[in-house]
């Protein structure tokens, strides 16, 4: 197959058109989100929300209200219900959003099974970028666009909020706006992509490209930069293949990001695997590793019987760990 | 107008003198744990005061009282005569954190970190102006990191790493600032540039408030000691307070003390001994050595590495 023909014949379909617009716009708003929720830590969250919409959406679509506000409503009620159960007990944040989210996604397939819809599990599950209407591209277009505005507006407090929340409230910031924010951010992030990837394969668009470009810069205008432009690709390249291999597309997305990964997992030339090993090989230090100043050595001279037996608490007999010392210094 | 207003106000503030005013503090946290109950203490301008207590004693508690992280249970606490809540909206409040809280993988430059010092000064986008800029240099040339500054965090040694959040302080120009033990994981020579550079700032008029573990340290440099457990025990100028009976009532059995003395420390009759107290560093002591230095120094010897135990070679 000529590479232009790769391109070009895909073009000539209404179909694809919308379906490249719709992968490029979620893969730019999951990519600048996924830079935060990687440095935070915050990777399960995006899992959770993204599960816990499903319920959202049935009963939208029962009460007959967009399915977008429902979905929505139920991401942010998983986060608040997360927030309020960790505060409330002493189960760790992460176990309670485990019970959190999967409660909830299976409260909505026990609806779903149980209300007439028109909407296919399997989409919602999974997307169907190729199904897209130029109104749902519209929908996803002002929310995704919303989204990426007000990040890149605070992505500076947000970062500060990520890297030191104690800074940032000492400074003055309203670092309960900012965790809100964040995931009121995310939660408008999922809901964009539902109709692209679906709600278990945008997960991977909220880690992945985050991830990729971590691990090729120490700058993070850089990071958010690249993370863009590896999740724009990977849209790119994701939907053509899907188109010549009549797969489905949200998944070949996801698996070109994935694939982008382990590239730059294995060739990143600061924090790759195989620069890794070099350094490692390398005689002496590897570069980013200053040595720290030596611990000096605690000796006192003295006559107390606890501090004898301090010498005994150390893991041997008086006279070996005074051997230790002598070959240690014997150069002095 | 209302910008002048703005204005007005934080001139005021900026002339406050920088202090500290801590009233029958109570903090009860959520579980029902109180960390710290009727902790009272007060301090001036120009002052460097070492918090001292056990892991558990309330010290990070009374820290978060003062930024206002924990709304205190009973009793209040004012910084430069203000409520906590003001003081911080008017950037009179830095904090040094400790490392261990630090993700150092994060991608920032040490540059960047510094500039996070200024945020609190600047417009809704955080564009630096060219203040701000000036603020960040300044702050980078006095803890001597200039340049290091393209540097990603993570590469620095521990003593540069704490210079780089000394530096954000600087560039915060809080006239009050916390130093979360300052001195863990770093080398003697930072050590004595950041206590230079504290006794600098207290003779500008700032307040340092130093939670600390090295004992040995804060007679050198802390003009004030608060000693905390759970409550204040004392609080106080250095010289009167923190006295070995204090310290004693502070650590309870926590602390180490070996008293040293007699002939085997030094040839004359002198009676006086030498007290080493510690916390949680547990210093190694040999019985019975004799130094290869004639005149045996105090308890800088237990820095130094060249005992020499007869026993064992018998």
């Amino acid at each position: 197959m000529d590479p232009i023909g790769f391109f070009s014949e895909p073009f000539a379909y209404d179909f694809m058109q919308r379906a490249l617009g719709m992968s490029l716009l979620v893969g730019a708003v999951c990519a600048v989100l996924s830079c935060y929720l990687v440095l935070k830590g915050w990777s399960l969250m995006g899992d959770a929300i993204s599960h816990a919409v499903l319920p959202g959406i049935v009963i939208a679509f029962v009460l007959g209200i967009p399915l977008a506000v429902g979905a929505f409503a139920a991401g942010l009620a998983c986060a608040l219900l997360t927030g309020y159960l960790k505060y409330n007990s002493r189960v760790k944040e992460d176990t309670v959003m485990g019970i959190v989210f999967s409660g909830m996604f299976g409260f909505g397939l026990v609806l779903f099974t149980k209300v007439e819809t028109d909407q296919h599990l399997n989409h919602i599950l999974f997307g169907n970028v190729l199904g897209v209407t130029t109104a749902d591209l519209i929908e996803t277009a002002i929310i995704a666009g919303g989204t990426l505005l007000v990040v890149l507006a605070k992505r500076r407090d947000l970062l500060l909020y990520c890297f030191d929340p104690n800074h940032a409230r000492a400074i003055g910031l309203p670092v309960n706006v900012l965790h809100y924010g964040l995931l009121v951010l995310l939660s408008l992030t999922i809901v964009s992509s539902i109709k692209a990837v679906g709600i278990i394969l945008v997960i991977a668009m909220l880690i992945a490209p985050g991830a990729t470009a971590y691990l090729l810069t120490d700058r993070f205008e850089r990071m958010l930069l690249i993370a863009v432009l590896v999740a724009c690709s990977a849209s790119v390249l994701g939907t053509f293949i899907s188109f010549h291999i009549d797969g489905a597309t949200g998944a070949c997305i996801v698996l070109v990001q994935a694939f982008f990964f382990l590239l730059v997992f294995l060739f990143s030339p600061k924090h790759g695997l195989l620069r890794l090993r070099e350094l490692r090989d390398q005689p002496g230090m590897p570069a980013g590793t200053i040595p720290g100043p030596a611990e000096p050595l605690p000796a006192l001279s003295g006559r107390t019987d606890g501090a004898l037996q301090q010498v005994v608490d150390q893991g041997g007999r008086p006279a070996d760990q005074h051997h230790a010392i002598e070959g240690r210094h014997g150069a002095e | 107008m209302m910008n002048r207003l703005d204005t007005v106000k934080r001139g005021e503030a900026v002339a406050r003198p920088a202090s500290i005013a801590v009233n029958d503090l109570t903090v009860t946290y959520p579980n029902g744990f109180t960390a710290v109950r009727d902790a009272s203490f007060e301090l001036g301008p120009g002052s460097i005061c070492a918090l001292v207590g056990v892991n558990g004693s309330g010290k990070s508690t009374v820290f978060k009282a003062i930024m206002g992280f924990v709304t205190p249970t009973a009793g209040q606490v004012r910084l430069c005569g203000l409520p906590v809540e003001k003081a911080i909206s008017q950037n009179i409040v830095a904090y040094v954190p400790q490392s261990e809280d630090v993700d150092w993988n994060f991608p920032v430059l040490v540059e960047d970190v510094v500039m996070m010092g200024r945020y609190g000064h600047m417009n809704f986008l955080r564009i630096p102006s060219k203040k701000d800029r000036l603020k960040v240099d300044e702050a980078l040339e006095r803890v001597n990191m200039s340049a290091y500054r393209k540097r990603q965090i993570g590469e620095l040694s521990g003593g540069q790493k704490k210079r780089v959040f000394l530096a954000r302080a600087l560039a915060q120009e809080g006239r009050i600032i916390l130093l979360d033990e300052p001195f863990t994981g770093i080398d003697v020579t930072t050590e004595t540039a950041i206590i230079n550079l504290l006794r600098d700032l207290r003779e500008a008029g700032h307040l340092m408030l130093v939670s600390t573990h090295n004992l040995g340290s804060v007679p050198d440099f802390c003009d004030q000691v608060v000693l905390l457990n759970r409550t204040v025990l004392a609080a106080g100028p250095t010289a009167s307070t923190f006295t070995q009976e204090n310290l004693e009532r502070t650590f309870g059995g926590v602390l180490r003390n070996f008293e040293l003395g007699g002939h085997a420390l030094h040839e004359d009759d002198d009676a006086r001994r030498i007290n080493v107290i510690t916390d949680d560093e547990r210093p190694l002591v040999f019985y019975g050595v004799k130094s290869r230095k004639k005149k045996n120094a105090k308890k800088q010897d237990a820095k130094k590495k060249t005992a020499k135990n007869q026993d064992a070679d018998q």
